[in-house]
């Protein structure tokens, strides 16, 4: 054999079996969202009597006809928008100035603020329904969306916060005293100069923050008793009863709760693909 | 344009002082350079002229305003920083305008201004590129043409150079120079490098632990250096040195007799006693190399020598001191061998050794006084 043909069959194999254990990745975690697919669009009947199928002999849409039409669902589904997405809003708007000022202002007490951040994100968040639950209900903030948006607000700020300051510290302080000279205030140049710089972070910390409020079961399902109130991860579990569970209508309400989250992703991820690789290279 | 006043202006962050009182005055359309070692304060006091740095007590006037509690944006200042700061989500021409544009000039205004210095800089090309699509050359260019085009009160320039090789720098320090001498702006320079502070500057303000050391024309600094720290920083190759004691031989001779027993005549200084501990400072181009003992020289051991197209530079250990001497010749001695250097006595400086501060010559006779 050549030299070039033993190169090229070396080649072959590295690319080969890179390629493969990709594919065996990405198979491994795609496959309970395939299967999700497969059970919402296999009818009722043929569910338990097939056994276990890569794909049904026959499919049909009556699950998602059921939970879009005969189930409180629509109405969960409302909930967890404005639910994630004014959490994601709020959280990002605080995390972006407070990361601001932890990336570019020395004060006093900054060290003790960084670290009672940091000891809020030690706690397991079941130590603290209880105690949170006793500040919320003579707020009259149980059993609201303004009540969900504070808590989950609360706890996002700290991670995002952090997440924000480290795309800052990216920014060189130079950028803003530039604009200052030029005639900037300093908030001024903040949010013409350093916002749109920081897009990328942005659109990392919005998505973070969405995705964690929007599959949010814990507190959804302790704060909020009554049906008006509630999200989809507590509606998902309105198919499970007594006796039985309703896997098709069920993993129907899954395929669509993914939905505005992949929809959301879709128009941020050229954001987000800057801002994940932000700082690798020297830009 | 205006005239800038530093009056006893101090800065300190917590218990540490970087700044000990500056008093500097800066004239109308003058080209002040800044220079001194990394850490020595200088880029702190641009800084706190620009007004990114707060100043903790003293007073800094732009035109005859205190500007201590101006913002930056009040102070009608450009500043060139050593990144250069531009603002990379916007063309060439809208980094040239946003300070016009922010100041609501007029859009004709705006593009004329901005044709004109883009015309003198070499832009016009590149006016709708991104700075990430320019070469280091070009975003220097740029950041220039963003302070021209506001025209100031003054520019301040954050070691602007620095970024850029050794070729580029040559020719933008004469650009910048030509740019000064055609815009006759007042402008305050920060740089480290000596050779920039000595062809650029109408005077140089050396700086070290916070403190201005001297204040004078390049010349002046070179010839006539008020300390050794002074002497030592400007200059390349840089002054020799060698330490010894003081003796007087007549009204019109003194020497400095180093540890080793050798004797190198200077003309006297009026300060020094004799027996006073002296450090003599003699830059390589006046020291010489000579033929024997019998011509006035002393011994030195060759330990390397250094071609450099134009000169040469010879290193020898005198008084096992390190001795560079420049010489336009192409001297060609063998590493170890001994050669006889005559020091130039009406050039040597003398400084006292305990206050490091020079010792001028007590007459007039010498070149130096």
């Amino acid at each position: 054999m050549t030299l070039t043909g033993q190169t090229s069959t070396r080649k072959l194999l590295y690319w080969g079996s890179h390629y493969l254990m990709i594919a065996a990745f990405v198979i491994f975690a795609l496959f309970p969202l395939y299967w999700l697919l497969k059970v919402s669009v296999t009818p009722n009947d043929i569910l338990y009597t097939e056994g276990v199928r890569l794909w049904p002999s026959r499919t049909s849409w009556e699950n998602y006809a059921f939970v879009l039409t005969q189930s409180n669902f629509p109405h969960y589904f409302l909930n967890s928008v404005i639910v994630s997405g004014t959490t994601a809003l709020v959280t990002t708007l605080i995390a972006a100035l407070t990361g601001y000022a932890f990336s570019r202002f020395a004060f006093r007490g900054k060290v003790i603020i960084v670290a009672l951040m940091l000891i809020t994100q030690m706690f397991p968040l079941v130590m603290l329904i209880a105690p949170i639950f006793k500040i919320l209900a003579p707020l009259g903030l149980t059993d609201s969306l303004t009540g969900l948006i504070i808590v989950y607000t609360a706890f996002n700020v700290p991670f995002a916060t952090f997440l924000m300051q480290s795309f800052f510290d990216g920014i060189p302080k130079d950028l803003e005293e530039a604009a200052m000279i030029d005639g900037n205030t300093r908030f001024e140049a903040f949010r013409a100069i350093i916002l749109p710089l920081t897009l990328p972070g942005v659109a990392a910390t919005l998505g973070f923050v969405f995705t964690a409020a929007w599959s949010e079961l814990l507190f959804a399902l302790m704060l909020v008793s009554s049906e008006s109130a509630s999200t989809f991860p507590v509606g998902l579990l309105s198919f499970v009863s007594k006796f039985s569970v309703d896997f098709g209508q069920m993993m129907a309400a899954g395929v669509l709760a993914l939905v505005p989250a992949c929809l959301f992703f879709l128009l941020i991820q050229r954001y987000l693909v800057q801002g994940l690789t932000a700082g690798a290279v020297k830009g | 344009m205006a005239s800038i006043q530093i009056e006893n202006a101090r800065k300190s962050y917590g218990a540490v002082d970087v700044l000990h009182g500056i008093d500097l005055n800066i004239s109308d359309g003058e080209f002040i350079v800044l220079v001194g070692p990394s850490g020595c304060g200088k880029s702190t006091l641009l800084r706190m002229i620009a007004g990114l740095e707060d100043i903790t007590s003293g007073a800094i006037s732009i035109a005859g305003t205190v500007v201590n509690e101006l913002q930056p944006k009040d102070r009608d200042i450009a500043m060139v920083f050593q990144s250069y700061a531009l603002y990379p989500h916007m063309s060439v021409a809208e980094n040239m305008s946003y300070a016009l544009a922010l100041r609501k000039t007029a859009k004709e205004k705006i593009s004329d201004a901005i044709s004109g210095v883009a015309e003198i800089l070499g832009l016009t090309a590149l006016l709708d590129r991104r700075p990430k699509a320019l070469s280091g050359g070009q975003r220097q260019r740029v950041a220039m043409g963003r302070a021209i085009v506001r025209k100031p009160q003054a520019f301040l320039f954050d070691e602007p150079l620095s970024n850029l090789d050794a070729r580029l720098r040559e020719q933008m320090r004469t650009e910048i120079r030509k740019l000064h001498r055609r815009l006759g702006a007042t402008s305050v320079y920060v740089t480290h490098d000596q050779i920039e502070a000595m062809t650029m500057a109408d005077r140089i303000v050396a700086m070290h632990d916070g403190i201005i050391q001297q204040v004078g024309s390049p010349v002046e600094i070179y010839d006539r250096p008020a300390n050794i720290f002074v002497a030592s920083f400007i200059g390349s190759p840089a002054m020799n040195f060698l330490e010894g004691s003081y003796e007087i031989a007549d009204a019109t001779t003194a020497g400095i007799r180093l540890s080793d027993g050798a004797l190198i005549s200077v003309l006297p200084v009026a300060d020094a006693k004799p027996g006073q501990a002296i450090t003599l400072g003699a830059r390589p181009e006046h020291i010489s190399i000579v033929a024997d003992a019998q011509s006035g020289g002393l011994p030195a051991k060759v330990e390397l020598i250094e071609p450099m197209g134009l000169s040469t530079l010879v290193h020898v250990t005198l008084a096992g001191k390190p001795i560079k001497i420049f010489t336009m010749d192409r001297p060609d001695y063998p590493v170890d061998s001994f050669i006889h250097i005559a020091f130039d006595m009406a050039k040597i400086h003398v400084f006292d050794t305990a206050s490091e501060k020079r010792l001028p010559p007590a007459n007039a006779a010498g070149i130096l006084t």
